[in-house]
């Protein structure tokens, strides 16, 4: 009996758990959105919305609200099950990734060993849905966006994975939250340092599969319209619009828990925590809007060269470094911790 | 195995980058263009055919809304084409207000260039940047006719009023405290020339802000550079003008080879790409906004100094002056009459072209001897440069031709017409 109570109790905290995370993630993707409108229009030498509500915070659920209320238009050529399976599919992964992000010491939903792998596998999962929907709305603008989308993730995916070797070597582990310890001891310990390359390219890679300016081309505003989304309307439309911020947002949290300490004070020690986390992500996310008011947009085949050309020798180099520093334990970084 | 065949990409007329109604067929193969088909006429308003049932001083009007973002430029080919016929004197304080307001109007078309063509490639501050300085232009244009697009200002024989003593101030209300007006009317204190040269003064960093971010950006350069090329020869034969043939290495410029006005007595350059390529294009219109600063500041020089008449006392073509219809028989006269039927011009053919933001605008004008064109033609700088877009997108990808349709500043307004 007491192994059935024990049940009951470990699922309800787990379920009260996720509720902790969705609905602050969920309320952080709404806000997302008003801050890279008031962010970038800062930035553009405009105000952006502030009408609804102080300084225009109900602007989101305004946004949300209109959304609701809007009809779900399905085209008639569309394949109507996939074309309303894929705003789920896209939105799913990007929520379930969440599961294994440690937001302080011992503060993640499921403390799994394979973490990183985890995380890797549910973004990548994300352009499945990308890829249905450009497919099943069966008009030729989505289906290009979708073939970008998908070559786009093919190249950058190898580029990501390969920059998260190097903390893998460094870290020892492929548990977040071991990633995150092994960078304790202040500023000069997080992997940034010693893994600057790899940061980068793990940044830029995250921004090109998060869609996201100068890497939009899936949805390249003034070319193919909207891409792989153009016939979406309503709901589903918002469902990828989620999904797009929920990614962003996983992408800053994630560069902050692999190259930026986590939830660890730049001073060790000094009030280690969840802000810390927090106002991590925050910065990430600030580089997502400041790329975005600041560059043109790639073409297609310039991202494929540079993921293909640039990005994944630079890894391979730098992953042959770090092999050779830990091997050889160099400087204050690679040597073997007991 | 099924056969691999090209499809048509129906692009436009309603696209974001099709700059208003532009419709291509695009025969792809992938993402590659093998053809590109630009699909005209969603615009067409019928001027040419308007204007030979109007009198001639009722259709200046009609040419702001042919390239409606540099409208007084249109007008000046047309009155330009009228006073050739007509043989009229345009006072010299005339010509260099008109002068002035065509490079107002050659910076104002190119910031929408710019911001559009930035807009188009992705870089979309560029746009809201553009459209900042934009405003104290299109300020101008309001100051001195009334309206901020539409203008009517050029006349045949002068321009309808002299500049204005003074500019029209913001005022304080529930959005804007009183802190924010007095900033923004800061420049407004004097006349219009005073404002104009407050403009000119801020408007070269204004320039270097743009290029600082586009000129040497990475993404931009590749964008641009060797995108939709063409050589000299080839812009030659395919009828550009303006920027476009500049672009390519041609050392071709109304405003030099045939001076008009008094262009002959400024100072100023004509810049010239060497590549011919979308790159090219974006350095010389560019440097083009900087050269106009210039002649905009030597206009502001002279007009200060130089009063005088600004429309011919021609009462046959320019109406009287107000105040003299109370009290003169004859003035009422000419006011009456060429306020119902306008005036005639002798029997004949003009044709006169200025160098326009976008290439050669030319009016073609038969009379014959009526008060009405028996036949007006417009050269548009733009339709050349479109008919060449299959040209230049051919081996190109999707996205360059989004980039191709920006580069050649194309205004639906002049094509269609």
């Amino acid at each position: 009996m007491s192994g059935f109570l024990d049940t009951v109790i470990y699922t309800a905290t787990t379920l009260l758990k996720i509720v902790l995370v969705m609905v602050p993630l969920i309320l952080s993707v709404a806000y997302l959105t008003l801050a890279e409108r008031r962010v970038i229009g800062s930035m553009q030498t405009r105000i952006g919305p502030n009408r609804v509500g102080p300084f225009g915070l109900f602007q989101p659920f305004a946004d949300v609200f209109k959304l609701l209320v809007k009809e779900v238009i399905v085209p008639t050529n569309a394949s109507r099950f996939l074309f309303l399976t894929a705003p789920v599919l896209s939105l799913a992964p990007a929520l379930a990734a969440w599961a294994v992000i440690p937001f302080f010491d011992g503060g993640a939903i499921a403390d799994v060993n394979a973490g990183l792998l985890y995380v890797l596998a549910m973004t990548s999962i994300g352009v499945y849905g990308v890829i249905i929907a450009g497919w099943a709305s069966n008009s030729k603008y989505a289906f290009l966006g979708a073939m970008r989308s998908a070559a786009q993730i093919v190249a950058y995916e190898i580029a990501m994975g390969f920059a998260l070797i190097g903390v893998l070597m460094l870290a020892g582990s492929l548990n977040l939250s071991e990633i995150v310890r092994g960078q304790s001891g202040g500023f000069f310990h997080w992997y940034l340092i010693p893994l600057f390359p790899l940061a980068v390219v793990y940044f830029i890679s995250g921004v090109a599969e998060t869609n996201r300016a100068p890497f939009d081309v899936a949805e390249g505003e003034s070319e193919i319209v909207a891409g792989f989304h153009v016939d979406y309307s309503g709901m589903a439309f918002a469902l990828f619009f989620l999904a797009e911020y929920a990614n962003m947002i996983m992408i800053a949290a994630l560069t902050a828990i692999l190259f930026l300490g986590g939830w660890m004070s730049p001073i060790d020690g000094v009030g280690d925590g969840i802000w810390w986390f927090l106002g991590k992500t925050a910065f990430v996310l600030f580089l997502f809007l400041w790329l975005r008011a600041t560059f043109p947009r790639y073409r297609y085949d310039q991202i494929m060269r540079l993921g293909w050309k640039v990005f994944i020798p630079v890894t391979i180099v730098w992953i042959a470094v770090v092999g050779f520093a830990i091997w050889f334990e160099i400087g204050p970084w690679f040597q073997q911790r007991a | 195995m099924p056969e691999i065949r090209n499809y048509t990409l129906n692009f436009g007329p309603q696209h974001p980058a099709a700059h208003g109604v532009l419709r291509l067929v695009l025969e792809m193969d992938g993402e590659v263009v093998e053809r590109a088909d630009p699909h005209i006429g969603l615009l067409h308003r019928g001027t040419e055919k308007l204007a030979e049932s109007k009198p001639y001083n009722q259709t200046i009007g009609y040419m702001d809304r042919l390239d409606y973002v540099s409208m007084m430029c249109n007008e000046h080919g047309y009155v330009m084409a009228i006073e050739k016929l007509l043989g009229v004197e345009v006072p010299v304080r005339a010509q260099y207000i008109r002068v002035m307001f065509d490079e107002i109007t050659r910076i104002l078309n190119h910031l929408m260039w710019l911001g559009a063509h930035g807009l188009d490639i992705g870089a979309m501050s560029m746009f809201l940047y553009c459209f900042r300085e934009r405003e104290d232009l299109m300020d101008c244009y309001e100051a001195v006719s009334g309206a901020r697009l539409h203008a009517t200002y050029y006349r045949p024989g002068g321009v309808a009023r002299d500049l204005p003593d003074r500019m029209p101030q913001y005022e304080a209300n529930r959005f804007r405290s009183a802190a924010q007006v007095k900033k923004q009317n800061a420049a407004r204190e004097g006349s219009m020339l005073d404002f104009i040269e407050d403009f000119t003064n801020r408007f070269p960093g204004c320039v270097d802000e743009y290029e600082t971010l586009l000129t040497d950006n990475r993404i931009w350069k590749q964008r641009t550079v060797g995108i939709g090329v063409v050589s000299p020869e080839r812009a030659l034969q395919l009828g550009f003008t303006g920027p476009m043939l500049r672009g390519s290495n041609t050392e071709w410029d109304l405003r030099k080879t045939e001076p008009y006005e008094v262009y002959d007595q400024l100072d100023f350059d004509i810049p010239v790409g060497i590549n011919g390529d979308s790159y090219d294009r974006y350095l010389v219109r560019v440097e083009e906004m900087r050269q106009s600063n210039r002649i905009i500041k030597q206009c502001i020089d002279w007009l200060r100094v130089n009063s005088g008449p600004v429309l011919t006392e021609d009462h046959k073509v320019a109406p009287p002056r107000r105040s003299e219809m109370k009290g003169d028989m004859e003035a009422l006269i000419h006011h009456f009459k060429l306020f119902t039927e306008g005036f005639s011009l002798p029997e004949g053919e003009s044709y006169a072209a200025v160098e326009h933001p976008k290439g050669e605008f030319g009016c073609y004008l038969i009379s014959d001897g009526a008060n009405k064109p028996y036949r007006l033609k417009v050269r548009a700088a733009g339709f050349a440069h479109l008919a060449a877009l299959d040209e230049m997108a051919r081996g190109h990808m999707l996205s360059d031709v989004v980039a191709l349709i920006g580069t050649q500043d194309i205004v639906f307004g002049e094509v269609d017409r």
